[in-house]
């Protein structure tokens, strides 16, 4: 087992290295990052060829990668447009949108682990169907027009609904930003403020996931229900519900981990979507503004870090498979 | 290898079901695969109906701009911010455009992009796939391990990343989506490749001779058709959707063009006031994207030869 995980880590630097590459080969490629302040009257070509000279633009590509490649292993993500170094913008984002990943993600996942299970110990029933129709919707609806929906039509009746339930006179779902600013209140007022801003959106971002995983997971289950040792199990006489659980569920679970980690390249693609409909300042808007503003730094910046957060994801998927399917292990 | 020569030919050619017991299907009369397949697509009721949906949707979409009395893009200070009515089906937005006009607009280019997506994305991933497969090798390891990297990147950022750098229309939309989308596709085909090319029918077409360019266009294709057409058609479903989150973020079509996704943006703004500009366009992509994932659901069932039971 530790000579897999040694190979495995060993295998990822590679990867990293490589995509690395990449990255930077494609943020470069075509668009001049300079654009913007050209279009600037104001800007004198003295301040223009500094900033040429600021981001290695009159160096060769693979001289500036090197630069860059340096700086960036050293922890030195360099600086934006405005001169302010990217770094500390990337981490005092990256709280509010890891918070928001992680709870929708183990919300889908529990969701989909039980209609998936559901769905497919009772093939072909109405159930199965109504799961089966689900995850075909979810799957076909755009996301953000999904948590616009939630925005604009959801959110006003849940907050009237539950408002005429607890009479409380207030609002218990928000649709902008991640708090309410210059928010006053005790402990636990501010935890309710915090996930009353955060029930739409991570509703949004788990509902495709959630319809991803429930069809794999009912197909999974079904492979298991169909094999041979499950039928040993019950003509043993053991409860259904513990062939189910003990000998269906848990082999079922193991082919999830692969599909929770290939998502993960996905479920950052959904969240700078989700941040935007839903106004929030995360990691998402800082992406979009970047790209926007032709901001070469930290694009890379944000992608490397992506990149980074995906391979880890599929590191400890493999380890992960690895723990649960010894036979993983020997080849 | 010693085997009689009678025995390995006449098994393969002996019509299927002939005298061989009471194999329901095939009692009847024999059929050819393609007959089979078509057969038990049409047998799928769900994807017969979103076949026809989607073809409806299809056809509207292209030709629709002809024949409807509003045209794209065209105000009208008498009609400004109009409910849906016979007059405007689908409402007019805050200049007077008629909603059904860039709604035909919109559909029109969100699936000429998604239709463009396929083609490239299907054409990339099966010569990709077809060459690691069959050559395998260093030839396999060097080009799956580029599709392993390229599945380690955040593709949807990237996507934004790239995209933000072009100025060059629908088809430039079309072909970055087409460049980051490729790689899984090619892993399915290449999959089918390595099982197809230890079959007992290409060390047939080898010891006659054949290159392996003929090898690879007349036995191993055909024969992968059906996992290739069954991911195209996810393809386009993904692709659909990926455009519009692209247009949406306004990475993708560029304004005096529009798509759906670029419909819904701009509706964002005022969905109080103009609800039917907003909700349309995305129940248009619901169902295109939904239509087109029964029809490969289906596609799947029907090449599959191992699927017996036609799922109602």
């Amino acid at each position: 087992m530790i000579v897999f995980i040694v190979r495995r880590l060993l295998i990822s630097v590679p990867v990293l290295i490589a995509s690395a590459v990449l990255v930077f080969l494609m943020v470069s490629a075509g668009g001049d990052p300079l654009a913007p302040l050209r279009a600037n009257p104001n800007i004198s070509q003295d301040a223009l060829n500094a900033r040429r000279h600021d981001l290695n633009l009159d160096k060769p590509l693979p001289q500036r990668f090197g630069l860059w490649a340096a700086n960036f292993v050293k922890g030195d993500f360099g600086n934006d447009l405005n001169g302010r170094p990217v770094k500390p913008q990337l981490f005092s984002r990256l709280g509010m949108t890891v918070r928001l990943v992680l709870v929708s993600q183990f919300l889908a996942l529990g969701l989909a682990i039980v209609a998936g299970v559901f769905a497919a110990v009772r093939q072909y029933s109405i159930g199965d169907y109504i799961v089966t129709f689900t995850g075909f919707l979810l799957i076909s609806t755009p996301l953000f027009w999904f948590a616009g929906v939630l925005k604009e039509w959801a959110a006003i009746r849940l907050n009237n609904g539950l408002d005429s339930l607890f009479h409380t006179n207030r609002r218990f779902v928000f649709t902008i930003g991640d708090k309410t600013p210059d928010f006053t209140g005790n402990t636990w007022d501010r935890i309710s403020d915090y996930a009353g801003h955060m029930v739409l959106p991570t509703i949004a971002l788990a509902g495709v996931t959630y319809a991803v995983w429930s069809r794999f997971q009912r197909a999974s289950m079904l492979e298991v229900l169909n094999s041979d040792y499950m039928r040993l199990a019950q003509a043993k006489g053991l409860p259904r519900r513990r062939v189910l659980v003990r000998h269906g569920l848990r082999t079922a679970l193991i082919p999830l981990t692969t599909v929770v980690a290939i998502n993960v390249g996905a479920v950052i693609g959904g969240v700078v979507i989700t941040e935007r409909v839903f106004g929030w300042h995360g990691m998402g808007e800082l992406l979009l503004t970047a790209a926007n503003n032709r901001d070469v730094n930290v694009m890379l910046g944000w992608l490397m870090l992506a990149a980074v957060v995906v391979i880890l994801a599929n590191l400890v998927a493999d380890i992960l498979y690895a723990y649960l399917d010894p036979r993983i292990r020997r080849t | 290898m010693v085997t009689t020569p009678d025995a390995s030919l006449v098994t393969p050619e002996r019509p299927v079901g002939m005298g061989t017991g009471p194999e329901r299907e095939f009692t009847v009369k024999a059929r050819t695969q393609t007959q089979l397949i078509v057969r038990r697509f049409f047998a799928h009721k769900l994807a017969v109906g979103s076949l026809v949906v989607f073809v409806l949707i299809l056809v509207v979409s292209l030709l629709g701009q002809r024949f409807w009395k509003y045209k794209y893009g065209v105000p009208d200070p008498n009609a400004l911010s109009q409910a849906p009515s016979w007059e405007h089906p689908l409402g007019t937005g805050d200049l007077g455009e008629d909603g059904l006009a860039q709604m035909l607009r919109g559909a029109q280019r969100s699936i000429q992009i998604a239709l463009l997506v396929m083609v490239t994305q299907t054409a990339i991933a099966t010569l990709v796939g077809a060459t690691s497969g069959y050559f395998r090798s260093w030839v396999d390891s060097g080009l799956m391990r580029l599709v392993d990297l390229v599945l380690t990147l955040p593709v949807f950022a990237l996507l934004i990343v790239l995209a933000s750098r072009l100025s060059v229309g629908w088809v430039g939309v079309a072909l970055v989506i087409a460049f980051i989308g490729w790689a899984p596709d090619s892993r399915v085909v290449r999959g089918v490749f390595l099982s197809l090319r230890e079959k007992e029918y290409v060390e047939a077409a080898h010891a006659l001779g054949a290159k392996n360019r003929r090898i690879i266009v007349r036995h191993l294709l055909p024969n992968s058709l059906g996992v290739i057409i069954v991911n195209a058609t996810l393809a386009l479903a993904f692709a659909i959707l990926l455009e519009a989150a692209l247009s949406y973020l306004g990475f993708g079509v560029q304004a005096p063009d529009t798509s759906l996704g670029k419909l819904i943006s701009d509706a964002q703004g005022a969905v109080d006031t103009r609800p039917w500009l907003f909700y349309f366009p995305g129940v248009v992509i619901i169902a295109i994207a939904l239509t087109v994932n029964f029809i490969g659901d289906g596609l799947r069932d029907a090449f599959d030869p191992t699927q017996t039971r036609v799922r109602a």
